[in-house]
């Protein structure tokens, strides 16, 4: 595995900056504090789909050896460093270039091993690089192409591998949940991080993974309960929030 | 690729623990059981000698164990050790009763039969519990136990933090757990203050030995001096915990021991026929002291370090317990997410969750003291009729006896089921 070593050449200045960043990410009652709310429910749906898929015990330690995981839009690697402690080799990319460094000076922190880069799906589907785990969490609704977007992921899991995603569902309670409730009234999320019409439900999601050659294996919700104040994996209610597991077959 | 938390990278050392629990006490013993359970590596610092395991004598130290405390002894592998010395008890009773007062017209009483649980709770000796705890301490893997071990200093950097001990050596660890008792060196040099305040009253603790069975009754009795409850221990045992202004208990505490139970006598009756002491006398002040936070980075407060609460109705330990079942469940949880266990993230679950029991235990008992240990007419007329409704009241009564069984609220893992 390649390591990110080039922070000797960073102005001490630009690494401070980064590590208040980092600090800044990392907040549990900071900036992303939703995320760090929504966080444990996210990773129990992907710890749960990954140790079904590839036959690993979550008691063991380092469940995940030997386990290759890409994570696409890692921001400050919320998903890509339990991945790793978890025992996976994780590669870690996104878009927005200011996180890689914020993400590396973390995970040094930690004494963990991750490789984040800052490129693109495409440019690693060109470069040849297939992982047994690729995941994208709240991205989709982000991009402008989610079609073409999904087959570029799709790209990157080896047969008998496992894509991974979460996103948001196009219901009239995702608009009062994302749009007025976290964005408008609790503030939450900057306004126009989301837009509404963007939003896939469960069915268009599903239709388009399986277009890409991959076949959809399971979908569940994750929903917010605003009096115990967390957020738990439903069967039933993915009318909000909603993640959804794929396999290439082998 | 082994990159976990067993090593780290860039040169740099992982720490020398997952854990490090400062206090080898039962709060302390059953945190490193729990913690080991989910496959976290624990190093139990305690400042004191290494117990002699082999002293069997009574000493009249015994606990009322709720019977969510009794799961977790269970789930943590204790309870074989345990069953055959642990009285159960079916039933309790509550009596406002004045000294001299014949008629137990209005008491309460709670039967297990009422609970499909089974018995409420069961009484069990302290040397019975120390003795169960520290063999299991010695069977477990990933327990390392160091006794006579002081910590001295404590700092917190990105990804743990380091003990320096009396020795001038060091010990880093992801997650210290203050098990320290009331006066928490942990809690102090994490700068987690404290809020309490003294009782005039002073418990008297002692076990007896009595002519005629209990049949596993638990007597509590309002006096206006204060709550004595009479708990049973195998055999025609009990044990006595009692109340009474601090002037006349230090009194009380210097007579004789036949002049102890001349005292002690009237005050319950000879409802167990002639009684006599079975083992040492103590007696504890009465207060209550709160930890203002059960977190600080990289640090958590369990047991009397986090809550010392009035021993009215053998709370201390049950809630203590709780406390390391919850500790338990958000770490063992946050361990198969790859999550840092001791990360602000992770604390906050755990600190969120004990929070509001804690809080409303130290109200309610403090409460249930000032109402019952006041002898005013009126305070004894609505107490009376409260007794009364609940006792007319199944459902309320059930309410009632699920809470002293432990049983009421958000059930950690180790207490909501079997796991073994």
């Amino acid at each position: 595995m390649t390591l990110p070593r080039d922070q000797a050449s960073v102005d001490p200045a630009e690494v401070a900056k980064f590590e208040a960043m980092a600090a800044e990410w990392w907040d549990p009652n900071g900036k992303f504090k939703p995320l760090h709310e929504m966080n444990p429910c996210r990773l129990d749906y992907l710890t749960a789909q990954i140790a079904g898929e590839f036959d690993r015990d979550l008691s063991k330690p380092q469940p995940f050896a030997g386990l290759r995981v890409l994570d696409i839009g890692c921001g400050g690697g919320l998903l890509s460093e339990p991945m790793a402690r978890l025992g996976a080799e994780v590669t870690g990319i996104d878009a927005g270039g200011e996180n890689i460094p914020v993400a590396r000076a973390h995970a040094e922190a930690q004494g963990l091993e991750i490789d984040y880069r800052h490129t693109s799906a495409e440019a690693l589907v060109n470069e040849g690089a297939v992982f047994d785990v690729v995941m994208s969490l709240e991205v989709i609704e982000h991009v402008s192409d989610p079609a073409a977007f999904l087959q570029v992921c799709a790209a990157l899991v080896r047969p008998g591998g496992l894509f991974l995603c979460s996103t948001l569902n196009r219901t009239p309670k995702s608009f009062a949940a994302a749009i007025v409730g976290a964005e408008w009234v609790m503030r939450w999320l900057p306004k126009g991080t989301h837009d509404w019409s963007k939003f896939r439900t469960p069915e268009e999601l599903a239709a388009m993974i399986d277009a890409t050659g991959l076949e959809t294996v399971d979908r569940k919700g994750m929903v917010f309960d605003p009096i115990r104040w967390n957020w738990s994996l439903s069967d039933r209610d993915l009318s909000v929030n909603y993640a959804m597991a794929a396999v290439r077959p082998a | 690729m082994d990159n976990g938390a067993g090593r780290g990278i860039f040169g740099r050392m992982s720490n020398d623990t997952n854990i490090a629990i400062v206090g080898g006490g039962l709060a302390g013993g059953a945190t490193a059981l729990a913690l080991a359970r989910a496959g976290l590596s624990v190093t139990l610092l305690d400042a004191a000698p290494r117990a002699v395991l082999d002293d069997p004598a009574f000493d009249g130290r015994s606990y009322a164990m709720a019977l969510a405390s009794t799961r977790l002894l269970r789930n943590l592998g204790l309870w074989d050790a345990l069953e055959a010395h642990a009285q159960p008890m079916q039933e309790i009773k509550v009596t406002d009763g004045r000294v001299g007062d014949a008629a137990v017209a209005l008491g309460l009483h709670f039967d297990a039969a009422e609970l499909e649980e089974g018995p409420m709770g069961y009484m069990i000796e302290d040397r019975h519990l120390r003795r169960a705890m520290l063999d299991r301490l010695d069977a477990t893997p990933g327990i390392t136990i160091r006794n006579e071990t002081r910590v001295t200093g404590q700092s917190v950097g990105d990804s743990g933090a380091t003990l320096t001990l009396a020795d001038g050596t060091t010990l880093s660890a992801d997650l210290v757990v203050g098990a320290d008792g009331r006066q928490s060196g942990t809690a102090q040099r994490a700068g987690i203050g404290r809020t309490g305040w003294d009782y005039p009253q002073t418990a008297l603790v002692c076990a007896i030995a009595h002519e005629r069975p209990h049949h596993g009754v638990a007597h509590q009795l309002f006096l206006p001096s204060g709550p004595l409850a009479i708990l049973p221990l195998t055999g025609n045992r009990s044990s006595i915990v009692w109340s009474e202004r601090r002037g006349l208990a230090e009194e009380i505490d210097r007579l004789s021991d036949a002049e102890y139970l001349s005292v002690l006598r009237p005050r319950f009756g000879d409802f167990l026929g002639e009684i006599s002491l079975a083992g040492a006398r103590y007696t504890y002040p009465l207060n209550l002291t709160l930890a203002q936070s059960f977190t600080a980075p990289r640090v958590a407060l369990v047991g009397d370090a986090a809550h010392g609460i009035h021993p009215i109705a053998g709370q201390g330990l049950n809630a203590g317990l709780r406390d390391v079942a919850a500790l338990a469940h958000v770490l063992t949880a946050a361990r198969r997410r790859g999550e840092a266990i001791g990360s602000d993230a992770v604390l906050d679950r755990y600190a969120r969750w004990r929070r509001f029991d804690t809080a409303a235990l130290g109200m309610a008992t403090d409460l249930f003291n000032r109402l019952f240990s006041n002898d005013s007419a009126l305070l004894r007329t609505a107490r009376d009729l409260g007794m009364m409704a609940v006792n007319r009241l199944p459902s309320l009564r059930r309410g009632f006896m699920r809470e002293a069984a432990g049983l009421n609220g958000d059930l950690p893992d180790l207490m909501a089921r079997d796991m073994t």
